[in-house]
């Protein structure tokens, strides 16, 4: 009894790995042949950069304070309280800032987009695009790409520099801990590749939000019941993603960059 | 001309098109009849390559679309125009938008040459001024006008309508049928519907197929089917429930 179903849910994974690639493949072929409307890409930065800062800043800010003060709690006890900025700066930079922005972005873009595009599957405008000649992954899937990718790095490294500057300001402010020592150490024990690896990690979850999201929604199945549970698993398995690739690329880039 | 040879279609364990073969000659205004849920849009979206058949071809031009992906699709596509049942228009843009959506991709007309393109197409289906509104903000004959200016503003040879008239009050109805008939007239397109609106399909067809069980039933000059004696036809014609039919459905 458990085989077959095991079978069945294998099969099934394979069958939707195989779709996302497909996809996947197409976006990157449709970018080697076709020029992307300019107009829909800067529409979609602006849906996904400029409109989830505020979501993401909140994001920075409490994880960068709240990161301080634990910290801080521990390194007390046995005298470090200077190293406090260290930590927070290289934790924010390598795995918190774009792990915490990018299951952000999940939630808001990736529900989102696979929202509007199972909308679109549904209402037959998908079926409508293909007539008029269109591939809905030249039209829809590209720009979102694109834009995703562009902007998640962005919106990863503002959510750092806030949240980094949020802690400064709960650990020199709040819990006593001379700045200058802080921040001295923060740019001691930050290397460049801390913030080069946040940055890569954050354009490849970026664009695994994107393609995720969309496969989801151009593959929603018929009524409001399939939109909605096209929305949940592209937030749910774009937030899966972004977690165990993280650790998988922590793993690549650590070993690239340090040796 | 279009031929569809031997089309097999189930979704899951439900067969819908069981060996449809039908050949459609340029410039013809044909009509597919049937009963609701017996594979009449189905077998429209085979003709522009929106499904793929489980078995058989489907040869626009002396081309099989079943042999070509889906960028290769594009290019057979653009001899085609669909109107959709719910017209199908892009709610995140305009009107104006949604007209020229194909004029726009091409990049190949300056503004103001869509903007006219745009004004005569929607002359041509009796709209005027609507080209900022948003599809929401049109009734549902309107909505399907619009879908036939976008479908036809790039000068398409065939034209195909997923039940025209559905959902749509008598003189609305009977109004998309004037634009169908006037566009097939003018246009000198192949124009072929799916409908299970009788009076409609008096209206805008020359020729008539039935779907039936799966496969073309019947086919002839629209008089002749409309004035057929043979039971199954003249049943589902006048709306007749066969005295052995077991369902409603």
């Amino acid at each position: 009894m458990v085989v077959p179903i095991l079978q069945q849910r294998v099969r099934y994974l394979f069958s939707e790995l195989g779709e996302l690639a497909h996809i996947a493949g197409e976006a990157f072929r449709s970018l080697r042949h076709h020029r992307p409307s300019w107009r829909d890409f800067v529409e979609q930065l602006h849906f996904i950069g400029v409109k989830s800062q505020s979501v993401v800043i909140t994001t920075g800010a409490a994880t960068g304070m709240v990161l301080c003060a634990q910290t801080y709690f521990q390194f007390h006890k046995v005298k470090m309280d200077t190293a406090t900025g260290a930590v927070v700066s290289v934790g924010m930079c390598s795995e918190l800032g774009p792990v915490l922005a990018c299951l952000m972005i999940a939630g808001r873009v990736g529900a989102a987009m696979a929202a509007e595009l199972g909308t679109m599957k549904v209402t037959e405008q998908i079926d409508a695009l293909r007539t008029l000649a269109t591939h809905p992954v030249d039209h829809l899937v590209v720009p979102r790409l694109l834009a995703a990718t562009v902007a998640a790095p962005l919106l990863t490294a503002e959510a750092v520099a806030v949240g980094i500057f949020a802690s400064w300001m709960v650990g020199a402010h709040l819990l006593g801990i001379d700045s200058a020592y802080y921040v001295a150490n923060m740019n001691r024990y930050t290397a460049p590749t801390d913030v080069v690896t946040g940055l890569i990690k954050a354009t490849l979850f970026g664009a695994a939000i994107a393609v995720i999201s969309c496969y989801k929604g151009l593959s929603c199945q018929q009524g409001a019941e399939g939109v909605g549970k096209a929305t949940t698993e592209a937030v749910v398995y774009s937030s899966i993603t972004v977690l165990v690739a993280n650790f998988f690329l922590t793993l690549f880039l650590t070993r690239l960059f340090k040796g | 001309m279009i031929e569809v040879r031997d089309l097999w279609k189930s979704f899951g364990p439900q067969p819908v098109l069981l060996g449809t073969c039908l050949r459609i000659e340029k410039g013809e205004a044909v009509v597919i009849i049937g009963r609701s849920g017996g594979g009449k849009s189905v077998l429209l979206k085979h003709l522009i390559a929106l499904l793929q058949p489980d078995r058989g071809q489907v040869l626009v031009d002396g081309q099989d679309l079943c042999r070509l992906d889906e960028r290769q699709l594009l290019q057979v596509r653009r001899k085609f125009g669909m109107l959709f049942q719910m017209a199908a228009l892009f709610d995140s843009l305009t009107v104006y938008e949604n007209v020229s959506f194909v004029l726009q991709r091409e990049r190949r007309h300056t503004e103001a040459q869509m903007r006219k393109l745009v004004a005569e197409a929607l002359e041509m289906v009796e709209l005027r001024g609507i080209e900022e509104k948003k599809p929401a903000e049109l009734s549902g004959g309107m909505r399907k006008r619009v879908g036939l200016a976008r479908a036809i503003i790039y000068r398409p040879e065939i034209l195909l309508y997923d039940e025209p008239t559905t959902g749509l009050d008598p003189v609305a109805g009977a109004r998309i049928d004037q634009l169908i008939h006037r566009v097939w007239e003018q246009l000198h397109v192949t124009s072929i519907a799916v409908t299970h609106d009788m009076a409609s399909a008096r209206r805008i067809s020359k020729r008539i197929l039935m779907l039936h069980e799966g496969g073309i039933y019947a086919d002839g000059p629209s008089a002749d089917i409309l004035s057929s004696t043979d039971p199954v036809v003249h049943n589902f014609v006048n709306g007749i429930v066969p005295a052995d039919s077991q369902s409603f459905a």
